[in-house]
């Protein structure tokens, strides 16, 4: 039956039809599996031209015509034709699966980053030493320290951001609270503050309770790690300000679950509090909303202490697999040490960085007054700085020891052995 | 498995028939053959690059301290150092405690909830295709959009939160939904967004489930005595759903072991949250990179996952559920 159907002329056309698409998706799957294997080979993100090519990585800056400015830089190098990669979202996840490529193209030749010392360790980056002949003193001490592994240097630091508190004059004059330089002071001024509608204080809202572990520490003078890779904090000192934090968080004048995150002005911008912690980069916004209504203060000290600034801030390094290790230090060089007008621009046009090496600060006109010079006063009397020794491990010790004393009301003694603990054990991993 | 059905099933029929010309036999073998790879080799590449072949080096990684590479020296084995500094480590074993506590929410519920659902619909004359759907939707919605809705515009913490402004017409202060661990309102949060998104699935599972048992056995009940609802909900209906709920309760539980999205986009890596998965991504692929430790708790949980499946099949009966 299906035979003599088979033999009729038009079946006949259409079992070759049917035979000759059976083919070609036969040969359409071939020919797109030899394409998606090209694929694989070819893309070794190599531009057409014969000159060198360096591929600069950034993560995503919050402020509008950053990523123009990026570009505009790179296409003014003359010396290697320089792409930007712009990344969005989680930059250190996407930034380390870069440094393990193979590629060219698919690894950043230059980018920029915070030091680490299993960067080193495992030679990811270049040291840059050379690049500073004559200029290491125009770079403070803290960006010289955070950027440097046993004595050589690694990282050019290109922005620093002071990260401290801002507050509404006028608001703390209506309810009659003068600046607080305490943290019993903030935390009575963040209850005055607070009404139905406007909370006293905003820290952050999954890292409120977290991020004053290192402000404690500074606070009293100590360190995080001492000079030969040692705890640098007591217990005492930390288990006092923890549960400080804890009373503030229980006081109930802290703004917690807002819309964004603290490194984003929006909060006081509209309103939802009075005081914010946040970095200077969202001055210009802030004073758009606010104008002259709008001050800065350090961090308040912790019993008895010093009040403390965190220093911020972002550092190119160079890749040591790069093929063009020498033109990347090059082009490192031509952006971030020497160009002046560039790092003006990128620090100041945006939103405000202080530019790190102190000839070009002392030029910055537009840090020179209002809040932006009280901005760079305290960080300087009252900065501290990233240690590269201290890893993201440690900081998930004592982020955890935090988070479980100040919410959950755990045993500050015991958190803060279990914290100390691993910390240990990293430091003996490391440097044991 | 597959391969030995397909290549016995020929054989069997020539076996039976015994007619078929032998050159004619082999080239459909060959062909069959031939068909076979054609569609399951694409898959099955895809299984090995990206699955086993992944699986096999993690486990390789987690013999050697690994930061910052795939390709350790020799130097850096650390033998089952890895696997003492996971079990040692307070933040991995409570986020194992983490996991516990979310399954002890969110599998009861899920189950209980979709199984309503089925229930309800497979009772609904009207609209049916209409309800199914709604049902069903939330499951194409992504985690990460879903989290994003979640945590933004329903459980936002501030006085223009959708619940807070519900709160608010009773004269209830504010709560902050996701970043205050007491009282524990993150639950909440969590578990009815995977709620949401999940029912619909397995919903349909049980709807399937349900059309299958016969219509005779609720007559053959009816005629005994027994009266619709109660009675018959739980001697023929939920009998008869076994191999379909075991199945639906084993895909829950795995599930709720991968959850990573909606912990990560609502809350973050915060210490009374943070499901084991939330960690292994810090330790191995965030800001940590230290693969050989993530490695290792990876494999530590590949194994309770192993196990706990395995005598969740043999205390609930799995695979032999069918042929009772």
């Amino acid at each position: 039956m299906v035979a003599h159907s088979n033999n009729r002329p038009s079946r006949r056309a259409l079992a070759a039809l049917a035979l000759d698409r059976r083919r070609m998706l036969a040969l359409g799957g071939l020919a797109a599996g030899a394409g998606a294997l090209g694929a694989c080979g070819s893309n070794t993100g190599r531009g057409s031209s014969d000159g060198v090519n360096l591929y600069q990585w950034y993560h995503q800056y919050g402020e509008a015509g950053t990523k123009e400015a990026a570009e505009k830089y790179a296409a003014a190098y003359e010396d290697a034709t320089v792409s930007i990669n712009w990344v969005p979202g989680d930059y250190d996840t996407t930034l380390s699966s870069g440094l393990l490529a193979e590629n060219p193209g698919d690894y950043p030749d230059v980018f920029e980053s915070h030091l680490n010392r299993s960067m080193v360790d495992s030679g990811q980056i270049v040291p840059l030493d050379d690049l500073f002949d004559g200029v290491l003193d125009d770079f403070t001490d803290i960006d010289v320290k955070r950027n440097s592994i046993d004595g050589k240097i690694y990282g050019i630091q290109m922005i620093d951001d002071p990260q401290f508190l801002y507050y509404r004059p006028s608001l703390l004059a209506d309810a009659g609270v003068a600046e607080p330089a305490t943290f019993d002071d903030l935390a009575a001024a963040a209850a005055e503050l607070t009404t139905s509608d406007v909370k006293g204080l905003f820290l952050g809202n999954d890292d409120s309770a977290t991020k004053l572990f290192q402000p404690i520490v500074f606070s009293a003078g100590q360190t995080l790690l001492t000079d030969d890779f040692q705890i640098g904090f007591d217990k005492d000192t930390v288990i006092a300000g923890a549960l400080q934090v804890k009373a503030l968080h229980e006081s109930g004048s802290l703004l917690i679950g807002a819309p964004t995150e603290a490194w984003d002005p929006s909060s006081i911008i509209q309103g939802l509090c009075a005081i914010q912690w946040c970095g200077l980069w969202a001055l210009p916004q802030i004073i758009d909303t606010y104008g002259d209504d709008i001050a800065v203060m350090p961090f308040p000290g912790f019993a008895g202490g010093a009040q403390t600034v965190y220093n911020g801030g972002w550092s190119t390094f160079v890749n040591a697999k790069s093929e063009h290790v020498d033109e990347a230090k090059a082009f490192a060089k031509w952006l971030w040490i020497d160009n002046e007008e560039y790092i003006q621009d990128w620090c100041l046009s945006y939103g405000f960085h202080i530019p790190p090496r102190k000839s070009m600060a002392a030029n910055a006109d537009a840090l020179a007054e209002g809040p932006a010079a009280t901005a760079v006063q305290i960080s300087q009397d009252y900065g501290w700085g990233d240690d590269p020794n201290w890893t993201p491990t440690m900081e998930t010790a004592v982020d955890d020891m935090m988070t479980h004393i100040v919410l959950e009301g755990a045993d500050p003694s015991a958190e803060f052995d279990t914290a100390a603990q691993t910390i240990q054990t990293e430091l003996d991993s490391i440097f044991g | 498995m597959a391969v030995s059905t397909e290549a016995a099933a020929p054989d069997a029929a020539a076996g039976a028939g015994g007619r078929a010309p032998r050159p004619r036999r082999r080239t459909g073998g060959w062909r069959t053959a031939l068909t076979f790879w054609y569609f399951v080799g694409p898959f099955l590449i895809g299984l090995l690059v990206f699955t086993y072949i992944p699986v096999v080096w993690s486990a390789y990684l987690s013999f050697f301290d690994a930061r910052n590479t795939v390709t350790p020296l020799p130097e850096d084995f650390v033998g089952l150092g890895n696997y003492a500094r996971m079990l040692q480590d307070a933040a991995f074993t409570d986020s194992l405690v983490t996991f516990t506590v979310f399954a002890a929410f969110v599998v009861p519920l899920t189950f209980a909830c979709s199984l309503g659902l089925a229930l309800l619909l497979n009772r609904v004359r009207l609209m049916r295709a209409f309800f199914r759907s709604v049902f069903f939707l939330p499951f194409s919605c992504s985690y990460v959009v879903a989290s994003l809705v979640w945590k933004m515009s329903i459980f936002n913490g501030v006085r223009y939160g959708m619940a807070n402004s519900v709160l608010d017409l009773f004269g209830i202060e504010d709560v902050p939904w996701l970043f205050d661990p007491s009282p524990p309102w993150y639950w909440l949060v969590i578990v009815s967004l995977r709620l949401w998104i999940q029912c619909g699935f397995y919903m349909i599972l049980f709807i399937a489930a349900l059309q299958q048992i016969p219509e005779h056995l609720y007559e053959a009940a009816y005629v005994d005595g027994a009266k619709p609802g109660r009675q018959t909900f739980w001697h023929i209906t939920l009998p008869q759903l076994r191999a379909t709920s075991v199945a639906v309760l084993m895909l829950i539980l795995i599930a709720a072991y991968q959850a990573f999205d909606e912990f990560y986009n609502l809350i973050g890596n915060q210490a009374y949250a943070r499901p084991p998965l939330m960690y292994l991504y810090t330790t191995a692929l965030g800001t940590q990179q230290d693969l050989g430790r993530g490695s290792a708790g990876a494999l530590i949980l590949a194994l309770i996952i192993a196990i706990v499946t395995v005598l969740q099949g043999r205390f609930l009966g799995f695979g032999n559920a069918e042929e009772k």
